[in-house]
């Protein structure tokens, strides 16, 4: 790690990942620091291999001269119909986005489903309907596929896990270790729009308040980065976690700091309304359709074009830049004057008391 | 945003911030507490802090209900959760709080059915929808959530829902202020005064803090213009020699509070002989319990509930953060052995804990003593 601990700040200190729990809760599933002790301390010790070691969103494979990209997900989702999408469109678009965010075009994908007992033919066919349209749209084909069904109770309606393989594209090569001091972060669009729809469309927190997930393919967004070849030095979707948990994924991977500048950051109007009055905070609610890079100084106004010349990067800002110091850590200019540490999400993020 | 920008403009806070020099009282060193961990909250988060002139401090108050809870009545959730056909409903907060054997969260881990509800009377639908079980909600805060408590109390009456229970760890805001106030280690000139809880309770409760203490109050909203405009109220009573009750927050708080939200409580609920607050110990008529008639919707009537008072973490020092006498990262185990994901003390955990609010916003501080 290449944090060291900083003595002259209030415990900006990191420690190795440790797995203390005796048991999974739903906070290992929550995206935060749980999920990836958890990932760090059982999975990679017990898994450990190169292709794994990175930990990024799809494992870079040389096969035959050709370079590939490799990665999988699951995903559950209650309810598995909200606006803006569904788990069919949403499972295509996040295997399709990890590769993109990979610097590859996606190819093919699997897709592999475990139903439950008593699951409607209707909304199954309208879920892989709609697998197939952002297929489509993505320019992918689901290749093979696998079913399973378990009993009523035990499959939550359905899960659906894809795997997908991409071709790298030779002219950029994205990593933790080109993101460098001056570099400039870009979104591609506004922010939570995905987490909030889903939790509103969940229905019980009697907010009339109509979110569209943002969930959608980010290639061609990706793929016009690209473009910019070696001055394009990072790229990920920010899903679960939010825009602040893979900031910190990337600050603690190179051990420098991204300071955010609040007034910058797109966000809905619904979006934030939604957020300030459930006490939560954009930045940690999840996007199914959104992309930030980092991109040297002087290419950031080029990277800022491309990004809105495409529909769905019609929103794209230039929210922060990279700092040497304080090491590890992701700052935030706030709007009032002041500035914060923006964390890593710790536990679900969760409405207030009062 | 309408009506949140406004609250948040940096051109305003920087004039204010010019207001607040040219007030201080010369050569004075002044520590205000914020009461509220809402307040905490919001001044890490804007940065609030960082606005203030030297020499004026800012203390981190008890007003947070997570916070205050002893880990005995965490024992006692975990052990009304794991009762058998029990559906226990509980704030998501409280869910990662820590008992001495386990936090909720990891009851349910091991089969309790342990929910997050928004609001009691979504416990109180769950129990109308589950005839067959019972189901106990963990009713926690100060007179801001007693009410709602309340109402869905007299719901239950008026629709005949029995299998429905309130496991009741409500607390009242004035008798820690006080515990706060006669404690010698701590010297506060003035109190920023929680805004929610004011509304109901209103602000003459306040007003034994300016006459009898000596201390001004201002009672204060969440945005951070009100937390900047009422550090100013308070440094200009201060500098004038005055020690008053005064409200920024009008536009929410009512001087005589919400008459029917303390009717509520006052209908279904009365004060302990004593409770016990982590930190603070047993402080005498501080906490709330549901009045005889409505024993039948108490789960500590209708349970056998363990009632052990429990001592801390031994490293654990949440206490002395909850009096304002240790900052959260002058605990020997913050952001080691204490974070948010592994919390040893309730104020790493909850959303209004000052240990949270350092370690999510404010590891960029410069130390201070």
């Amino acid at each position: 790690m290449s944090n060291r601990p900083n003595e002259d700040r209030v415990g900006a200190r990191r420690r190795k990942a440790r797995l203390r729990d005796e048991r999974i809760t739903l906070v290992h599933g929550a995206g935060g620091k749980a999920t990836h002790n958890l990932i760090e301390a059982l999975f990679l010790e017990e898994l450990a291999n190169p292709l794994l070691e990175p930990l990024g969103d799809a494992a870079l494979i040389e096969a035959g001269g050709t370079k590939l990209a490799f990665t999988t997900d699951a995903h559950v989702v209650q309810p598995l119909f909200f606006p803006g999408g569904d788990i069919g469109s949403l499972a295509v678009n996040g295997t399709v986005n990890d590769i993109a965010v990979s610097g590859a075009r996606p190819l093919v994908l699997s897709a592999a489903f475990v139903l439950e007992e008593g699951l409607p033919v209707a909304d199954l066919r309208r879920i892989v309907a709609s697998m197939a349209e952002a297929a489509r749209e993505a320019n992918v084909v689901v290749a093979a596929g696998d079913t399973k069904v378990v009993e009523r109770g035990r499959g939550d309606g359905l899960t659906v896990t894809t795997s997908g393989v991409g071709l790298m594209d030779e002219r950029v090569a994205l990593g933790d270790e080109k993101v460098r001091p001056g570099d400039k972060v870009l979104v591609s669009g506004t922010l939570g729009d995905h987490g909030m729809a889903v939790m509103i469309a969940r229905g019980n927190l009697e907010l009339e308040v109509e979110i569209e997930s943002d969930s959608a393919s980010v290639f061609p967004l990706a793929e016009s980065l690209f473009a910019l070849g070696d001055d394009l030095r990072w790229l990920r979707d920010p899903t679960r976690g939010g825009l602040a948990t893979t900031l910190n994924e990337l600050t603690e991977a190179c051990g420098l700091c991204v300071l955010l500048e609040e007034k910058a950051l797109p966000v809905r109007e619904q979006v934030a309304a939604a957020c300030e009055i459930l006490g939560l905070d954009p930045l940690y609610v999840a996007n199914e359709g959104k992309l930030i890079a980092v991109v040297a100084p002087d290419r950031a106004e080029d990277a800022l074009a491309l990004l809105r010349a495409h529909p769905l990067g019609a929103e794209a800002a230039i929210v922060g830049e990279v700092e040497p110091e304080p090491k590890g850590l992701v700052l935030l200019q706030t709007a009032f004057g002041g500035s914060r540490v923006v964390d890593m999400l710790a536990g679900d993020p969760l409405p207030r008391i009062c | 945003m309408r009506y949140v920008d406004e609250f948040r403009s940096g051109e305003l806070a920087r004039a204010l911030a010019a207001e607040l020099v040219e007030t201080m009282p010369p050569g004075r060193e002044l520590a205000l507490m914020e009461v509220c961990g809402g307040h905490t909250h919001a001044i890490y988060k804007h940065g609030i802090d960082e606005l203030l002139p030297a020499g004026l401090e800012l203390v981190h108050g008890p007003g947070c209900p997570v916070c205050v809870i002893p880990v005995g009545r965490v024992d006692d959730a975990v052990s009304l959760a794991l009762e058998p056909n029990v559906i226990f409903t509980t704030f998501g907060d409280m869910m990662r709080v820590p008992g001495s054997k386990g936090s909720l969260l990891d009851a349910r881990s091991r089969g309790a059915d342990v929910r997050m509800v928004y609001s009691p009377l979504d416990a109180l639908e769950l129990a109308r929808a589950n005839p067959e079980r019972e189901v106990i909600f963990f009713a926690i805060g100060f007179e801001t959530t007693a009410p709602s408590t309340a109402v869905t109390v007299l719901q239950a009456r008026a629709q005949g829902i029995e299998n429905f229970t309130i496991f009741c760890n409500h607390v009242t805001i004035v008798p820690p202020l006080k515990a706060i106030l006669d404690a010698p280690e701590l010297r506060l000139d003035g109190l920023i005064a929680p805004g929610h809880v004011s509304t109901v309770i209103g602000s003459h409760p306040y007003d034994f803090i300016a006459s009898e203490y000596g201390r001004p109050v201002v009672v204060a909203g969440f945005e951070p213009l009100d937390i900047l405009q009422s550090v100013l109220m308070l440094v200009r009573q201060l500098a004038a020699g005055r020690a008053e009750v005064e409200n920024q927050y009008t536009r929410v708080v009512r001087e005589q509070g919400n008459p029917r939200a303390l009717e509520a409580i006052e209908q279904t609920m009365e004060l302990r002989e004593s409770f016990e607050w982590r930190g603070l110990g047993s402080i005498p008529k501080s906490g709330l319990r549901l009045r005889e008639e409505f024993a039948v919707w108490d789960a500590e009537h209708r349970y056998n509930v363990p009632g052990v008072s429990v001592p801390d973490h031994k490293a654990c020092q949440c206490g002395q953060v909850l009096r304002g006498l240790v900052k959260p990262w002058e605990c020997k185990v913050f952001g080691t052995a204490c974070t948010p994901e592994s919390p040893i003390g309730t104020c790493m955990v909850s959303s209004e804990g000052a240990c949270a609010a350092y370690y999510h916003y404010g590891r960029n501080r410069p130390k201070r003593a």
